[in-house]
């Protein structure tokens, strides 16, 4: 090769097309150079350090021990631990000593969140906006009451409000009637209202009874909100509410958190419905 | 030239080649060891340097209780003097690295790679670095035989106070950088008691080598190889920019100058070539063969080139800042005709003006709005149409605020949640939830514009107001 190089004393590599194109054994840049060791040196390290080779039975687990699963494991615990100032705090508190604190009811709507999305969204909407026969918990009105002492005894022992089904007890006639007066807003005008004793439960002026739980006639918000109004409150009326011996009756079951959840939980959460936009 | 095709062939390949003759393709493999020699542009070049004493007494300034100038990166605000800059008003960053981008396009289209040569950190520390080398080793002929020469005693003294020398200008380095970010008293006293985080130390160590390899090893590799600006800078550059040039005109033919030649009988050019320009440039490349991608036009070829001439008599300038243009006999197109300039210059401003604009209207407290989309509207027992809003309320203040917060005055409208001020703590966004109820009969439309107001006096009894507008949504 030496001997017939064309192209003498220019380092080529005896490589030679088309008469003068050829191969010349330059050395790459010196930078270069010092980025491939310094990979090469970095891998070794790196390798001595963190766990890099897998084996048949195992892997180099490198001298410092970390894991990707205890890095994970320090930032929870690093994030617990922020919680748990917090967290001791709401321990010894009521719901309502929490509410008067902005900083922790701050705290406790932020965490309550996730509860909230695992355990009452589903019928209640995301955001209390209620869905087809479950209620909306972001306005004012409560069947039971917006106070947050009622709402942590709601989540805890749940709720299941019963009315019984009128079907057999009203005519066609006075069922129209006695929907038209609910539906006026004004349902004590109505004389079937006391007649058929549907103040028993709904109130003499028809603005239903917390303790029952039976609803409010009076006011703009339907329990049973569908687009025919009209429609919905007669089929309330036919065939009640929970009534077992109706077979057509509305189911309206707000199950029961208390052994679900643990008492702080639910103050949380009690918390955070009342921050919804209807607490009383 | 015949016209045989063989010869034409010859021709095409031997003017191929010659050009490669002149292809300055320097990888490194031998170090740089540029003479260095007193002038004008050497003192301008000192000068120029100046630029980055304040990087390095910058973070030690004070304002009230705390450092002037503060990128306070764990809280996310970025102390100027006085004022505190939140990630909110970081649009004017854009700005500024719009406005540092131009620049730096203007003055290449200029003046050519003035912040290469006289400017950039990789000159300037490379510049600092081979000083002290020659402070050390002696000249570049001196500096050369010692590295070839045996392992004696002197060259490990030499050797060994020069590296120290050089990773404690790069642990000042990174140390003055890392000042920049965390309080610098502190610094230093954590750094005493060995108590720096990780972070801190990282950095610091990472400063250390890259100064180090950069300006110590690397030095003109990193303007040849690493550095993209070298090459975007390259395109920037026309016939227009007045760049250090040869002016081969004046130099052709060049000569050995002859002793007890007279200069009458002179046959040669100006250029005596005596390499002293290749002898001084410290990316070692020959101005004589024109601008090129490794000349950062430093300028120290037009001393050494001067110091020359004047020696034997002959006209300075040989070596000048030119344009290819007026050099080849053009005249110079003044400033205003060129098209670029204007572009440039109007760029230049309109970020100027944006930052003038954003620093002038830096508002002290701001307020966001963020509407409750889900649900968008609540019917109230009443028959009212309730919205939820979460207010989000920024202090850029160094004290905390009670804010009040205000609706507009809508017939029937109750504004819920919002009787107790906000109590906005310093230099954080304090958010707060309200309601807004408005009765339906007074509802106009689907949706309505609907203006939040917070207002709060600080300390010294001015009153800060902010404004934002939202929506508020009914139903149809």
């Amino acid at each position: 090769m030496a001997d017939n190089n064309p192209f003498p004393g220019e380092n080529n590599t005896g490589h030679i097309w088309d008469d003068n194109l050829r191969e010349l054994d330059n050395p790459p840049p010196r930078w270069w150079m010092i980025a491939f060791w310094a990979s090469i040196i970095w891998v070794a390290g790196y390798g001595i350090l963190y766990p890099m080779i897998p084996g048949l039975t195992g892997y180099t687990k490198g001298i410092m021990g970390w894991t990707q699963i205890g890095e994970y494991q320090e930032g929870v615990a690093e994030v617990e631990k922020v919680r748990g100032e917090f967290e001791a705090q709401l321990q010894g508190m009521t719901a309502k000593e929490i509410l008067a604190n902005e900083g922790l009811s701050s705290y406790t709507i932020a965490s309550a969140k996730v509860l909230f999305g695992d355990n009452c969204a589903a019928c209640h909407g995301s955001n209390g906006q209620g869905g087809p026969g479950f209620p909306v918990i972001a306005d004012d009105d409560w069947l039971y009451g917006g106070a947050v002492e009622t709402i942590e005894q709601t989540i805890t022992n749940g709720r299941m409000g019963v009315m019984p089904a009128h079907a057999k007890l009203l005519s066609e006639g006075e069922v129209d009637k006695l929907a038209a007066a609910v539906m006026s807003g004004n349902p004590a005008a109505e004389p079937l209202y006391m007649e058929k004793a549907c103040f028993a439960c709904h109130g003499p002026d028809g603005r239903g009874m917390q303790a029952l739980g039976s609803a409010n006639l009076t006011d703009a918000v339907w329990r049973f909100n569908e687009a025919d109004q009209q429609a919905s409150v007669k089929q309330t009326i036919r065939h009640g509410v929970n009534d077992t011996s109706d077979p057509m009756s509305r189911a309206a079951v707000m199950p029961k958190f208390g052994d679900r959840l643990s008492a702080n939980e639910i103050k949380k959460l009690a918390v955070y419905v009342y921050k919804l936009g209807g607490g009383q | 030239m015949s016209d045989n095709p063989q010869s034409r062939h010859d021709a095409v390949v031997d003017e191929l080649y010659a050009e490669a003759v002149h292809w300055e393709i320097n990888t490194g493999e031998e170090t740089i060891h540029a003479k260095r020699v007193p002038g004008k542009w050497r003192i301008l070049k000192w000068l120029a340097s100046l630029v980055w004493v304040p990087f390095f007494l910058g973070p030690y300034l004070r304002w009230d209780d705390r450092q002037a100038i503060l990128f306070d990166i764990p809280n996310r605000q970025f102390h100027l003097l006085g004022i505190t800059i939140l990630p909110q008003d970081f649009w004017m960053l854009s700005l500024l690295l719009l406005f540092f981008a131009i620049l730096l396009a203007v003055v290449t289209a200029l003046a050519g790679r003035v912040w290469c040569g006289f400017f950039c950190f990789q000159t300037v520390w490379t510049d600092v670095f081979t000083w002290l080398e020659e402070k050390l080793e002696g000249p570049p002929q001196k500096r050369k035989k010692l590295d070839q020469g045996a392992l004696t005693f002197t060259k490990v003294r030499i050797k060994v106070t020069k590296h120290t020398l050089w990773l404690v200008i790069g642990a000042l380095t990174g140390i003055s950088f890392v000042a920049w970010f965390t309080d610098a008293y502190q610094l230093w006293v954590d750094l005493f008691r060995f108590n720096l985080g990780a972070t801190a130390v990282v950095t610091i160590l990472l400063f250390i080598a890259g100064t180090y390899v950069l300006a110590g090893y690397l030095r003109e590799q990193a303007c040849f190889w690493l550095c993209p600006y070298a090459r975007i800078q390259g395109v920037m550059v026309d016939n227009t920019t007045a760049v250090p040039t040869y002016d081969f005109h004046r130099g052709e033919p060049r000569g050995r100058v002859k002793k007890g030649g007279g200069e009458a009988q002179r046959t040669t050019g100006d250029c005596v070539d005596c390499n002293q320009c290749v002898a001084v440039c410290p990316t070692g490349v020959d101005i004589r063969q024109g601008q090129q991608e490794g000349c950062i036009t430093c300028a120290l070829c037009i001393d050494a080139c001067d110091a020359v001439m004047e020696k034997l008599d002959r006209p300075k300038g040989l070596i000048r800042y030119e344009s290819l243009d007026v050099l080849n006999g053009k005249e110079e197109r003044p400033l205003y005709k060129r098209p670029r300039v204007w572009v440039y210059s109007l760029v230049l401003l309109l970020s100027l003006t944006g930052i003038g604009y954003g620093m002038a209207t830096l508002d002290a407290i701001e307020i966001k709005v963020i509407h409750s989309r889900q649900p968008l509207y609540v019917l109230q027992s009443d028959g009212s149409i309730q919205n939820k809003y979460t207010i989000k309320v920024l202090n850029k203040l160094t004290e905390d605020l009670q804010v009040t917060i205000t609706a507009p005055d809508v017939e029937g409208l109750v504004l819920v949640g919002a009787d107790e001020p906000v109590t906005a703590r310093k230099g954080m966004v304090t958010a707060r939830t309200v309601f807004v109820r408005i009765p339906r009969e007074k509802i106009t439309a689907e949706s309505q514009p609907m203006v939040f107001f917070a207002e709060t006096t600080d300390s010294s009894g001015e009153l800060l107001v902010s404004k934002r507008e939202s929506v508020f949504i009914a139903p149809r």
